[in-house]
């Protein structure tokens, strides 16, 4: 069989830059449910509220792409500072409002208080934007939008392309990974979150404030939620109240591919269903006659299966029992 | 005033009442033990003492100071530490990082604190980099012991550190706990090991059902008839 070189190269780039993005949501969905052990639904919607919340930012600055260069960037920076904040204290405050009033209760009950508060979510989206997709304010200019930095700063002579959108992605992604795991492995309070996540009782011992604790970890996934809204907003050029669905519902997979609670396993699990998802999207037509990317989801949740069938822990899942 | 001195409390498990009117008292310096049969209400006591359980009735004095209503975060920072039942270790941290965690309410670890619990425990030396959760039960329980230590505590908790492990390294664990006395800290130690906990106590409570049926000298009480025909296993 022939292998077109270019396209995977390129497919493979595109699914890289997907799946930093899902890791982002994905983080979020693991940090809650490795502490308190529950599956916030309300995550995608948190995300969706952030891409919101960016599109709102960047119209209020008057930004557009014949500004000057550094008064874009500074738009774009302000609009990701402010999702990240906007989406931390939504999910801070549910957790407060809701979750931590149940944390004693089955676990039935903060799980269907999550589902409920992503259709409030949804329908607050749909009350402040309308139901049709809105469209970013226009930031970058015409020239770099369909730019192709290898040609431009490479040199290369190729079609494969990489756009300037593509390179942002990494950009804002990896520092914000290397970040997180500096802040859960070394510093005093992500120490804290840990011991949390592995034993409540013992922390509290220790002198750690659980419900504190616990409210960092919804403030950190939710300001992780608010920075991927910023992203995928530009880099789908396109934002709507269902969008957490989608992506949450992926970025969720990841989390379990991974190995809940891992976070380790959260980014390589999402960058897995990155990939998946646009080798799926570009090769599927040309693997099976008749089929094409709308099998996408189906070949997701193959995997995912698949992985469960053989790993049900997941990819990274702790053998190391709990409590003894 | 005693260091400890707990007054009439009752605690509850939602309808249970698992802890009814309990007194005791611990002094400066000293051992005391509260022994009991499973299900006597020792755990709870010491859960009551640590926050983790409210108590419903009764005084809870440590230093004179009320700890009713106190979160079990900010009695840790008091000077109270406990190695509670079942170990509890962080399973997924290293050794050394679980030791760090006991020093939490001290801001900074203190390497020197590190070195007296590696001395009173040389196995955790050899295991500093290990999970803790891989480690075995006799491990585990000698780490819980030296991750409470790392607070400095004025009066240490213990809940039934000889379960589960070999007679040799019961043996072993009561000595320490007494160097760990002799050093300092005042300790309530709770057994159901009663002949070993009697041996290395100044006092002991016995308690039952939710209730303490008996107090005196840990010499005196291991004569006592009552005692012997129910924990030592005579008559
Ligand atoms: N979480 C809980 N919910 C309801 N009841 C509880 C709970 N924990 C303990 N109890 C009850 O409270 C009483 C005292 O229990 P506690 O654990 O204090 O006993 P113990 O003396 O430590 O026993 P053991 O020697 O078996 O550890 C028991 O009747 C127990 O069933
Ligand atoms: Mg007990």
């Amino acid at each position: 069989m022939d292998v077109n070189w270019n396209l995977l190269i390129q497919q493979l780039i595109i699914g890289l830059a997907n799946g930093s993005l899902i890791a982002l949501i994905a983080l979020g969905y693991t940090m809650v449910y490795g502490i308190v052990e529950l599956i916030n639904f309300a995550h995608g919607e948190v995300f969706m509220m952030g891409a919101f919340f960016a599109a709102t930012v960047v119209g209020l600055t008057g930004v557009t792409p014949q500004s000057a260069p550094l008064i874009i960037i500074g738009a774009a920076a302000l609009a990701l500072v402010s999702a990240m904040l906007f989406s931390a204290g939504i999910n801070f405050g549910i957790d407060r409002i809701a979750y931590r009033r149940l944390r004693r209760a089955p676990r039935l009950a903060p799980l269907i208080a999550a589902i409920g508060f992503s259709f409030i979510l949804m329908n607050i989206a749909i009350y402040w934007k309308g139901g049709n997709p809105i469209s970013p304010p226009a930031l970058l200019p015409q020239k770099y939008r369909a730019y192709n930095v290898l040609n431009e700063w490479f040199g290369l002579d190729t079609t494969i392309r990489l756009r300037p959108l593509d390179l942002l992605v990494f950009a804002i992604t990896i520092p914000i990974l290397f970040a997180l795991t500096w802040f859960v492995y070394r510093t005093r309070s992500g120490k804290a979150m840990r011991a949390t996540a592995q034993d409540r009782d013992a922390a509290a011992l220790m002198g750690i404030d659980v419900n504190r604790t616990i409210g960092m970890a919804f403030l950190i996934g939710g300001a992780l939620a608010g920075a991927a809204g910023m992203i995928a907003l530009y880099y789908t050029s396109a934002a709507r109240f269902q969008m957490g669905f989608r992506y949450g519902l992926f970025a969720f997979t990841a989390a379990v591919l991974g190995g809940i609670g891992n976070l380790y396993g959260a980014v390589v699990g999402s960058l897995l269903i990155g990939i998946v998802w646009s080798l799926s999207d570009g090769f599927m037509k040309t693997l099976i006659g008749g089929w094409g990317a709308q099998w996408t989801p189906s070949v997701i949740f193959g995997v995912l299966v698949l992985v469960m069938v053989f790993k049900p822990s997941g990819l990274f899942g702790d053998h190391v029992p709990e409590k003894v | 005033m005693a260091m400890l001195e707990i007054t009439d409390l009752h605690t509850y498990y939602g309808n249970i009442h698992a802890l009814k009117g309990i007194s005791l008292t611990v002094e400066q310096g000293e051992i005391v033990t509260l022994i009991g049969s499973n299900g006597a209400g020792k755990s709870t006591t010491l859960r009551t003492i640590s926050g983790l359980n409210q108590a419903r009735n009764g005084e809870l004095l440590f230093n004179g100071l009320s700890l009713r209503g106190i979160p079990a975060h900010k009695i840790a920072t008091m000077g109270i530490a406990q190695s509670p039942e079942g170990r509890r270790v962080f399973p997924r941290m290293s050794v050394l990082e679980n030791l760090e965690m006991g020093a939490f309410v001290r801001g900074t670890v203190d390497q020197s604190d590190i070195a007296r619990v590696l001395e009173l425990f040389p196995r955790l030396k050899e295991r500093i980099d290990q999970k803790a959760g891989t480690m075995s039960g006799g491990e585990q329980q000698m780490l819980a012991i030296g991750r409470a230590l790392m607070a400095r505590p004025n009066l240490l908790l213990l809940d039934e550190p000889s379960m589960g492990l070999s007679p040799i390294l019961v043996e072993q664990i009561f000595d320490i706990v007494t160097e760990i006395n002799k050093q300092g800290t005042t300790v309530l130690l709770v057994e159901q090991n009663a002949l070993m906990a009697l041996a290395i106590a100044n006092r002991g409570y016995v308690i039952q059902t939710g209730e303490i049926v008996l107090a005196d000298t840990g010499a005196a009480l291991l004569k006592n008839e009552a005692v012997r025909k129910a924990y030592l296993g005579e008559g």
